[in-house]
């Protein structure tokens, strides 16, 4: 016993002490900014892997984007990857970032339904199903309940069963041979429910967008409450936009 | 280099060979040189697959030498206008049945005398599209005392889906069969889809999240050796170090979840808070604490510099001393001690028949490492000494992992001591043109084992065929034998203790 203490004494405290405030150190690839500087726009979308980049004016777009940082690599005058973690929203368009724009992502409040506030704001249980998820984002949903960052604390869990779960978490890119089970899962849980995609993966596809093995017609029929984008996001992504979602 | 007696090629870890020097041999001969050379203990698969070309399909497999670094490249071709059949290997050596199993399925090549050709993962390209996943041939006892349980795909916590379906008698488990696929993203023909060598490298570094580095380092290595480039030795040191990071933090996280599953708290908490002090380290260096961005063709946009290296090295020291204590204490914990230790226990035969590699290799008294027995540059200027363990059951593989990150610590710190990083690593290349008809082999020893990449290309450089092998594809045989004659409650520590990946399997 007495070096259970011990231990938990050397280790000290670990948790991050309020998650809204924490932040990441560079080189960590956030938010982008995009400045006014003109440069070969052609070169400029051409050298993003996933098509995430439009001219004229130029745009990023984050539901697209993988967070390589190639872009930033090859013309860093003109793309800069802040530290800025906060980027889940509930609406695409706030994932697209123009050119000069310096605005934090937020939340449209005016899209969530009272109820969701009312009724989860202090206690949200949620299923997770990774549909083709390459185990990334699987991998920091697990470490948002963690001791460092400890979800549990606003009452926000994973739970076994999607019969008393409050939404899902989808992650990967929704294969088919996950498709059916993913509709299965959506539909055993009770109303009023969540939907939220996590990762860049489940938002857009990701670098599989164009994969044959995909069947992601379940997202045509739903209503989507939360995209967390990322590479996968990081856990304090995840957190804060499930708590501007709920509370 | 082909062979004395004309039947193969001889290659080594990341060299590319010519394809026409190949020689491709009737089907007796192929298999009969194949069963030769993995009949000896020194050899075992790393791949055998198949592709289209010309009017017909080329067979490949590629063996490898524990003990010389060689690899043996032989070829066979199936003409398609002849009968689409190929005698099965697999009841002479058992571990090609998920390749034969791959192949049967992708391209409708029949096994004859195959004890379980089914499928492997409803690849969307698959030959007989009409078969569906639900509609899997699940082995059964026909019996009154007898019931089957079936768990999955989707499981009771953040786990990638997978089905599970028992046969038991009571709680004890008579047989496990392990249902895979529902992951199936199409890796392979994403890679070869994509023109450019960045989508490349972006796909390489999804086919399993939790081992990016792993797979990123074996396409980077196929990819540089088809180009002809010469990285330097420090740039491959750089990269080593991230893989061993990526082991070191994968094995902290799997005894913290093993820990968890004991109900054993103040281990799954800190060696959780253990594994965070590790990936942030990576963080630290490449902005991602999975390590995505890290390993690109030819350079890397993140070199490591004196600053990270006394970085590290502080981060480690720091995680070892409460690593060790906290360990020390684990380990010998008796509630810990009594689920693990003569649980699921696999043999030494078993675990060579099935062609086990990596972890699943070591704890069952098979001293098989990539890092050893194919070493890159990195390990060929610092050699690494694999950990052996002798039982196989939950306890050895806990134990496996606890040396494994000592082993890891020290061969970091004594390649950080000995190495200086005052000239950065050059930038990663843009583009490269892949040198044509050839093929090349890369291995790599990710945490979980031998990551076999391979890739043909065309009259053109073009590239004709990509093949990914997770450790995995091996290693899920040995979690279904561990299960048998186990009580069905012992499942969870088991399906930890292998911690196999689904994602590198379906891909």
């Amino acid at each position: 016993m007495l070096q259970e203490i011990k231990i938990i004494k050397h280790n000290g405290k670990q948790f991050i002490t309020d998650p809204t405030k924490a932040e990441v150190p560079a080189p960590f690839r956030g938010r982008t900014e995009i400045s006014s500087l003109k440069v070969d726009e052609n070169a400029l979308v051409s050298c993003c892997p996933l098509n995430a980049i439009s001219a004229n004016p130029v745009r990023i777009n984050l539901a697209k984007c993988n967070f390589c940082g190639e872009c930033a690599f090859r013309f860093p005058e003109k793309i800069t990857f802040t530290n800025d973690h906060k980027i889940s929203t509930n609406k695409l368009e706030n994932l697209i970032i123009s050119e000069g724009e310096k605005k934090n992502i937020e939340l449209d409040q005016t899209l969530i339904d009272p109820k969701i506030k009312t009724v989860f704001g202090k206690s949200l249980k949620l299923r997770q199903v990774s549909a083709g998820g390459d185990n990334s984002c699987e991998f920091e949903l697990n470490a948002c309940g963690n001791a460092n960052f400890d979800m549990g604390r606003y009452g926000i869990e994973f739970v076994a069963s999607p019969r008393y779960a409050d939404g899902v978490v989808v992650t990967g890119p929704i294969s088919e041979n996950m498709a059916e089970a993913l509709k299965t899962t959506w539909e055993a849980i009770p109303s009023p429910k969540l939907f939220i995609l996590c990762g860049v993966d489940a938002i857009s596809g990701g670098i599989f967008a164009d994969s044959a093995a995909l069947e992601r017609s379940i997202l045509k029929d739903v209503k989507i409450d939360l995209y967390i984008p990322g590479n996968p996001p990081h856990p304090l992504t995840i957190i804060n936009g499930l708590l501007k979602l709920t509370r | 280099m082909v062979s004395e007696n004309k039947k193969y090629c001889i290659i080594q870890n990341c060299k590319s060979i010519e394809t026409d020097l190949i020689p491709v041999l009737n089907y007796a001969d192929f298999s009969k040189e194949i069963i030769e050379l993995l009949t000896l203990n020194e050899n075992h698969c790393v791949t055998y697959f198949a592709f289209p070309q010309d009017d017909g399909l080329k067979f490949i497999a590629a063996i490898a030498n524990d003990s010389t670094q060689n690899i043996f490249i032989l070829s066979h071709f199936l003409p398609k206008n002849v009968e689409q059949e190929l005698a099965s290997l697999t009841p002479q050596i058992n571990a090609l049945h998920i390749f034969e199993r791959e192949i049967h399925e992708n391209f409708g090549v029949g096994f004859p005398g195959h004890p379980w050709l089914k499928p492997v993962r409803f690849a969307h390209n698959r030959a007989d599209t009409n078969l569906k996943i639900n509609d899997y041939p699940f082995y059964s006892i026909e019996s009154n005392e007898l019931h089957e349980v079936g768990v999955g795909p989707v499981h009771a916590g953040i786990i990638e889906p997978g089905h599970f379906r028992f046969i038991c008698n009571g709680e004890n488990v008579l047989h496990l069969e392990i249902q895979l696929g529902w992951q199936h993203r199409g890796v392979e023909q994403t890679l070869l889809d994509k023109q450019t060598l960045l989508q490349r490298n972006i796909v390489a570094e999804s086919v399993a999240g939790d081992t990016t580095v792993g797979h990123s380092l074996a396409f980077a290595g196929i990819m540089e050796s088809l180009a002809g480039i010469e990285t330097a030795t420090q740039l491959d040191i750089e990269r080593s170090i991230a893989l061993e990071l990526e082991r070191i933090a994968v094995h902290t996280a799997d005894i913290s979840a093993l820990c968890t599953d004991v109900a054993y708290n103040l281990g799954a908490s800190i060696f959780g808070i253990l594994r965070t002090a590790i990936i942030n380290q990576t963080q630290a260096w490449c902005g991602n604490r999975l390590g995505k961005g890290m390993i690109r063709t030819g350079g890397t946009h993140y070199p490591l510099t004196n600053q990270l290296k006394s970085q590290i090295l502080q981060t480690l020291d720091k995680y070892e001393k409460q690593f060790v204590e906290l360990a020390h204490l684990t380990y010998r914990l008796p509630s810990v001690e009594n689920r693990f230790d003569d649980i699921g226990t696999v043999t030494e035969q078993q675990m060579r028949k099935i062609g086990a590699v990596g972890m699943v290799a070591r704890m069952a008294n098979i001293p098989r490492d990539v890092r050893k027995s194919h070493p890159s540059k990195a390990f060929v200027k610092h050699p690494y000494t694999p950990i052996v363990l002798p039982k196989g059951d939950v306890f050895s593989r806990f134990l496996l992992r606890r040396k494994e990150i000592k082993q890891s610590i020290f061969w970091i710190r004594e390649v950080l001591k000995n190495e200086e990083f005052v000239h950065p690593s050059p930038k990663p290349v843009s583009d490269i043109a892949l040198k044509p008809g050839r093929l090349a082999v890369s291995l790599v020893e990710g945490w979980r084992g031998e990551i076999c990449h391979t890739a043909v290309t065309g009259k053109n450089g073009e590239l004709v065929y990509y093949k990914i092998k997770d450790p995995s594809f091996h290693n899920w045989k040995a979690l279904e034998l561990s299960l048998r004659n186990l009580e069905i409650s012992d499942f969870p520590i088991n399906n930890k203790s292998y911690n196999l990946s689904y994602c590198g399997f379906d891909l």
